[in-house]
């Protein structure tokens, strides 16, 4: 993996990339200075958080129901929890 | 056998091209390179070639869509001059640091302002540390050659830089001359075809190009370009040595005319190669020891090449048909005085802007260079080094 | 098939990754991933993506955040960097040069810096030319990556850092170019004005259409920034509710020349409703100030009506 401390060589040339979406392995949420809480009890899985959150942190399986938040990305800005029509989600 | 032919210059570039058979051009019309997408477009709505042409609405947009149809896994093409050049700037910086191939017809003009549309390198000269290959021609039959040539040496492995051939808006662009063309299949043959390793349409992998580049790497990706065009001269080396022995036709870094026991020489590019030729010559019947070293590649620069050509001079002039404004001389004369410093050669040498703007250039003009050369040899006084001719004063 | 977004979550993965560095709460990762995800699974993508938040938070070396393959070359040309990858695809898959059995469509993101100014030109030149690709910009409504400079978008009275609201001429004192209309000019087969609300059905079937219709295809999608807009975070759908609601930002399309209002209020809401969450507008509710507001009123609903008469008049049976 390319790091500021990579050598010449070890770059690719003109800054491309060969590894799309690798920027996953970015974890962005240290931003964070509120978090969302996810209260599974009161969630109805109505899917309105689903979209919404800019940073792709609601982890929503193959059964079309969603999980615990994925803090490894979320910055906390609470757009889901205004969202959520059922208290499913606090922030804190 | 070859095919000879009557063509202008702008035709030989728009054979040459048709010949390529690249997957896209872009290009907007601007004199004198005009004729070659007009050319091209005819070969185009014929069939005569498989490539889309797009007619883009400017010239920022003709190198953007190369720089988009390259890196898609294409080969991608241009043509333009002068102001065109200048509005592609930006992106031609682009093209070279996102490592594109892309070749480039540049017919040379003046630079607006005051606007004209004649020729001197003005444009070239705005561009000569853009990061792109330059090669310039003298007639019709450079311009044709260097563009077969072209696509071998910016996509070979070692290199993958932007090319652009230079040849002289009107002189050569418009006028007709006798040249030698490779038959189709000789020309394809050659060029080859063009396998990228990475490329946007590639499903199997999708790529990324042209990041934000911040304080950790551009100073690297930087340094790879620049080591790119040092490869390049071994490259063209190779590919121009592979094409002397398919066409016999000699091309180096430069030409060197009658330069064997030159004493006092003349260093320029494009067509005032061809005046001096006849300028040379007809000195030599008089027993005067005048040579001629004429630039083809002027990027990257062979510096010690041209250092060791000229080392035996007894005094140097070297042309520039562009004014680079700046108090001390033209362009190609610093990149040549350097290069003679550096590698610990020393001989008097002056520079002379001329042909700005189109203003001719006759034999007269060039004989008298000799003769000043002469002048500084008796006199072993240089006198002031940043001189003009052609100038009316 | 009717939208379901339950459905295009789950089945969908997302195109546009996590790890990415737009700002929390910014409105363009939603729209840009929504757009995405109105793809077919089994296709790829080039995406091309002009200078601005949304690129230098998402390809900052060596990490992309598009799963697609993706160019950015500069500020003004990425419309015409698109074309030129299209025209390489439709000269390339002609001479066999591609596989016969993959399709690849072709999507440009630009704010409206590098949309309505800057790259007005490349924009206008490849959908004239005709290129089967998409344009979406996403409109926050001035220069955010710079520092909140007026662009063309911005909307009247706005308070940026080139108009700052002063104590003689407060704020932008132009009304906003109907860029949509622009392109509308440009007869071609898709246009469509549209924003994220609810269930985002909206955006999603308009980014199918754009997708898969035929040749140029253009989509004006609002994208609040909360630093931009000074209004809090988490109230991001609200403002593009407002947006809707108050027929500011009226959602609509434009399909071979005819036009269809996707979403007529029963009762609009006055602009007030939209412009006072943002700070951006706040020197507007001095009291002094209340005749910009009745300005932005009637520029706002003389827009809608005129919205209202056009789909009126391109679907008049002859």
């Amino acid at each position: 993996m390319i790091d500021k401390n990579t050598p010449v060589d070890g770059l690719t040339i003109g800054g491309n990339i060969y590894e799309a979406g690798n920027s996953v392995k970015f974890k962005t949420g240290d931003w964070r200075s509120v978090a969302p809480k996810y209260i599974p009890e009161n969630c109805k899985q109505c899917g309105l958080c689903f979209p919404v959150c800019p940073d792709d942190a609601i982890p929503v399986g193959k059964d079309q129901k969603r999980g615990d938040f994925n803090y490894d990305y979320c910055k906390g800005c609470g757009v889901c929890a205004k969202v959520c029509p059922f208290k499913a989600i606090i922030m804190e | 056998m070859s095919i000879r032919e009557r063509l202008s210059g702008n035709e030989a570039a728009a054979i040459a091209m048709k010949q390529i058979n690249p997957d896209v051009v872009a290009a907007f019309p601007i004199t004198p390179s005009t004729e070659i997408p007009q050319y091209f477009s005819t070969f185009v709505s014929n069939g005569q070639v498989d490539t889309e042409f797009v007619a883009v609405e400017s010239e920022h947009s003709a190198m953007s869509a190369c720089i988009g149809a390259q890196s898609a896994g294409a080969r991608a093409m241009t043509a333009t001059s002068a102001n065109g050049l200048s509005l592609m700037w930006e992106m031609v910086y682009i093209a070279s640091s996102l490592r594109l191939p892309i070749v480039m017809s540049l017919v040379n003009r003046a630079v607006s302002g005051p606007l004209n549309i004649h020729n001197d390198h003005s444009d070239a000269m705005g561009v000569r540390d853009a990061g792109w290959i330059m090669l310039f021609s003298e007639n019709n039959q450079e311009a044709y050659d260097n563009l077969l040539m072209a696509h071998r040496i910016a996509e070979h492995k070692d290199v993958l830089l932007p090319l652009m051939v230079c040849q002289d808006g009107f002189i050569t662009s418009h006028s007709i001359e006798n040249v030698e063309l490779l038959e189709d299949d000789k020309a394809k043959k050659f060029v080859g075809t063009y396998n990228p390793d990475h490329y946007l349409l590639n499903n199997k992998e999708p790529m990324a190009v042209g990041p934000l580049d911040l304080q950790a790497f551009l100073f690297e990706h930087k340094y790879q370009q620049a080591e790119a065009m040092r490869n390049a001269k071994k490259v063209i080396l190779d590919v121009s040595n592979e094409f002397e022995k398919l066409t016999g036709r000699k091309y180096s870094f430069f030409e060197e005319y009658k330069m064997q026991d030159a004493e006092l020489v003349v260093v320029c590019m494009n067509s005032t190669a061809g005046t001096t030729k006849a300028v040379v010559d007809d000195l030599r019947t008089r027993g005067i020891k005048a040579g001629l070293l004429k630039i083809r590649v002027f990027r990257p620069f062979p510096a010690e090449e041209i250092a060791n050509s000229l080392c035996h001079a007894k005094a140097i002039a070297v042309l520039d048909k562009a004014d680079s404004l700046n108090g001390a001389g033209g362009a190609l004369f610093e990149d040549v005085v350097s290069g003679m410093y550096v590698n610990n050669k020393y001989v008097p040498t002056v520079n002379y802007v001329y042909g700005i703007g189109g203003r001719d250039t006759t034999t007269k003009d060039i004989e008298g260079v000799y003769f000043d050369l002469q002048k500084i040899i008796d006199n072993g006084d240089i006198g002031n080094p940043y001189r003009y001719f052609g100038l009316k004063r | 098939m009717a939208y379901n977004l339950k459905e295009v979550v789950a089945d969908k993965p997302s195109r546009f990754k996590s790890g990415h560095r737009m700002c929390a709460g910014c409105g363009a990762p939603m729209v840009a991933r929504m757009v995405l995800r109105a793809l077919k699974n089994e296709d790829h993508a080039v995406i091309a993506n002009a200078t601005g938040c949304m690129e230098v938070s998402t390809f900052i070396y060596p990490y992309t955040s598009w799963a697609d393959s993706y160019i950015h070359t500069a500020f003004e040309c990425t419309a015409a960097t698109l074309s030129g990858v299209e025209a390489a695809y439709q000269s390339m898959k002609r001479q066999g040069k591609l596989p016969k059995d993959v399709d690849t469509k072709f999507i440009a993101f630009g704010g409206d810096g590098g949309t309505y100014d800057i790259g007005l030109q490349s924009l206008s030149g490849a959908m004239e030319r005709g290129h089967d690709m998409v344009y979406v910009c996403y409109d926050n409504g001035a220069y955010m990556n710079t520092g909140i400079q007026r662009s063309s978008a911005t909307p009247h009275f706005a308070d940026t850092t080139t108009t700052p609201a002063g104590t003689v001429i407060p704020g932008k004192m132009q009304t906003r170019k109907d860029l949509t209309e622009i392109i509308v000019g440009h007869h071609i087969p898709y246009v469509a004005q549209t924003v994220p609300i609810n269930n985002f059905k909206d955006l999603y079937e308009k980014s199918e259409k754009a997708i898969y219709t035929k040749g140029p295809a253009f989509l004006n999608v609002l994208a609040p920034c909360p630093r931009g807009w000074g209004y809090p975070t988490e109230d991001l759908l609200q403002m593009n509710k407002l947006a809707v609601e108050t027929c500011y930002w009226p959602l609509y399309e434009v399909i071979d020349g005819k036009y269809k209002i996707n979403y007529k209020p029963a009762k609009k809401l006055p602009v007030e409703e939209f412009l006072k969450p943002q700070r951006r507008f706040k020197h507007m509710f001095k009291p002094e100030n209340e005749w910009m507001i009745e300005a932005f009123q009637k520029e706002t609903d003389a827009r809608w009506d005129a919205l209202l008469k056009l789909e009126e008049i391109t679907n008049r049976e002859e």
